[in-house]
């Protein structure tokens, strides 16, 4: 199952504080655990949402276009990862290992309509069931 | 409350299991001892964690508690041989000094993992059992789930296991690092058996489903574990590229009704780009690493063909029989030459495809595989022969084992009648 973990932005990274050599090397250490363990599939960091900008629908096929910043600071994000394991209690784990000090991450889902489920769990063998039965419904079996 | 710590620890022991079990391989000496001894301190967090709580580094504290299991087994195998040594022949002159495992386990030793990859895809051990000690030692998988993956019994896959771990116990299989032409011929078959669970999810040979993606995520991760560990070899690159690639289309390869979809019919929307984008990127590292690319690339390189084109129209076929070509030539195949000869007919029209084919009709290894019968059928077909083609197209179904792709030939040959 795949994961999106969101870190959410704060003051420093709305002021586009760089972080410190210490805390590079720290995240770098991190991704490089991540990536060697196989579980992550992308991961990025966000430029403050002054460089941003946001679109809106009207609802009736117009946009318009409010530039950057945003003032909920709390509500923005600083960045990602997308994380592929076998449950969210693995998201968790991984991101307690996280070179974070004062920060809130928020672990999300990501939906996908093919996900057969969490692998190799309770769950999948429940829906493989299912499939069987249909399957052998439809083989008149 | 239980459960939920079950679920952490279960998670933490997929996480560093491989970890675990490479490191005390490493100072005992001994694969089977070390399972024992990870899997002990596996139960004492199960029993230990839901009083005190899910420790801040639950790697370290597995590490610790199977370092001091360790320590204790050692005596226990000292003292024992020591008391036998009373009884029966002369106390050994010299005593031998406990090792310091405490000090080694300590050690972070980067090949560890790729040692214990090395050995449970050793070739003293039947491909059956190397798929089972990979996925329980290096996935962290319990026996269960292999055997509910490959939809066997429970205990054959402990079996298999088992006698695995005696098998290399017999055969004095050391933890170390193949070297020169070793490396290369052992690298070879750590990447066959990644592609082995690989394949039985995305084409299962067991069971009414057509895909288990669980098994495709599981052989993905270790070959990216792999990726990283021997940065340098390009096939292992390839492997990745190819897995990445195909995984990609699984979303859409079964239909409404759990059908196969094959390659020309699926809904190319449905394929997974962030997949798709790594397995180029993988693919562009297999290249940059070195030479010619290998087996595993050259099909990663096909399957490329296919990612980037928006349609069946719009593919490079020229590339795909040029990539076909390369491919026959490093590891020559009556399939893989079929294959060619498809794109060739996709890419110059059927009549070339069609000479390649019939060089095929008669192949000892096709004389069963409905699929030669049936792109015969179709390149004549095209080329207006449609006596020959229906032909073709009922022996193709007479000789499918698959019940929706007999119907279907069926048809076609229905077909190749009616407005012939």
């Amino acid at each position: 199952m795949r994961y999106m973990v969101i870190v959410k932005a704060n003051q420093d990274t709305e002021n586009g504080v760089l972080p410190t050599e210490q805390e590079l090397a720290e995240m770098g250490a991190f991704n490089e655990e991540l990536v060697k363990a196989g579980v992550m599939l992308a991961g990025e960091g966000l430029h403050p949402s002054s460089a941003g900008a946001r679109i809106r629908f009207d609802g009736e096929g117009g946009t318009t276009v409010v530039d950057g910043p945003f003032a909920e600071t709390k509500e923005l994000i600083a960045g990602f990862w997308i994380l592929e394991v076998s449950s969210r209690e693995e998201v968790l784990q991984w991101m307690r290992k996280a070179p974070f000090r004062n920060a809130e991450l928020e672990v999300r889902q990501v939906f996908s309509p093919d996900d057969f489920g969490d692998a190799l769990t309770p769950e999948l063998r429940a829906q493989e069931e299912r499939q069987r039965a249909t399957a052998a419904a439809q083989h008149g079996a | 409350m239980s459960a939920e710590i079950h679920r952490v620890v279960d998670a933490v022991w997929r996480m560093e299991s491989a970890k675990l079990i490479s490191a005390l391989t490493r100072v005992t000496g001994d694969i089977g001892l070390a399972e024992e001894l990870a899997q002990d301190a596996l139960v004492a967090a199960l029993e230990r964690w839901p009083e005190s709580g899910v420790p801040d580094r639950p790697g370290a504290w597995l590490m610790a508690t199977a370092k001091h299991r360790a320590v204790d087994a050692f005596r226990r195998a000292q003292l024992h041989e020591r008391r036998t040594a009373e009884l029966g022949r002369e106390l050994r002159a010299q005593e031998s000094a406990e090792p310091d495992w405490a000090a080694a386990l300590d050690e972070v030793v980067e090949d560890d993992v790729l040692r214990l990859i090395f050995i449970a895809c050793h070739p003293v051990l039947s491909r059956e059992a190397r798929v089972a000690l990979t996925l329980r030692l290096v996935g962290g998988l319990t026996v269960d789930e292999i055997a509910r993956a490959f939809l066997v019994a429970e205990p054959t896959v402990a079996q298999r296991i088992v006698r695995a771990k005696r098998t290399l116990t017999a055969a004095r299989v050391p933890f170390e690092m193949p070297a020169g032409e070793q490396f290369t011929a052992r690298l070879g078959s750590v990447l066959e058996v990644i592609y082995l669970i690989f394949n039985e999810g995305y084409a299962a040979t067991a069971g009414e489903d057509w895909v288990r993606p669980a098994l495709c995520r599981e052989a993905m991760r270790l070959g990216r574990i792999l990726a990283e560990l021997t940065p340098g070899e390009s096939e292992v690159h390839g492997l990745v590229a190819l897995m990445e690639i195909q995984a990609s289309r699984l979303p859409a390869r079964v239909g409404p009704t759990g059908n196969p979809v094959l390659l020309p019919d699926q809904d190319r929307a449905r394929w997974d780009r962030v997949l798709i984008g790594r397995g180029l990127a993988a693919l562009d590292r297999a290249a940059r690493t070195g030479g010619a690319l290998g087996p595993y690339a050259l099909q990663a390189a096909i399957g490329a063909c296919h990612a980037r084109a928006g349609s069946v129209e719009d593919t490079d076929w020229v590339r795909i029989a040029a990539l076909y070509e390369a491919l026959a030539q490093r590891s020559p195949s009556p399939v893989v030459e079929l294959n060619r000869a498809v794109a060739v007919s996709r890419a110059y029209g059927p009549a070339a495809g069609l000479e390649l084919v019939d060089a095929l009709v008669g192949v000892p290894a096709l004389r069963d595989y409905h699929l030669l019968p049936s792109v015969r059928g179709d390149l004549l077909l095209q080329l207006g022969r449609r006596d020959e083609a229906r032909a073709e197209f009922e022996r193709a179904a007479s000789s499918t084992r698959n019940e929706r792709e007999r119907a279907l030939l069926l048809t076609r040959a229905a077909e190749c009648a009616a407005s012939g």
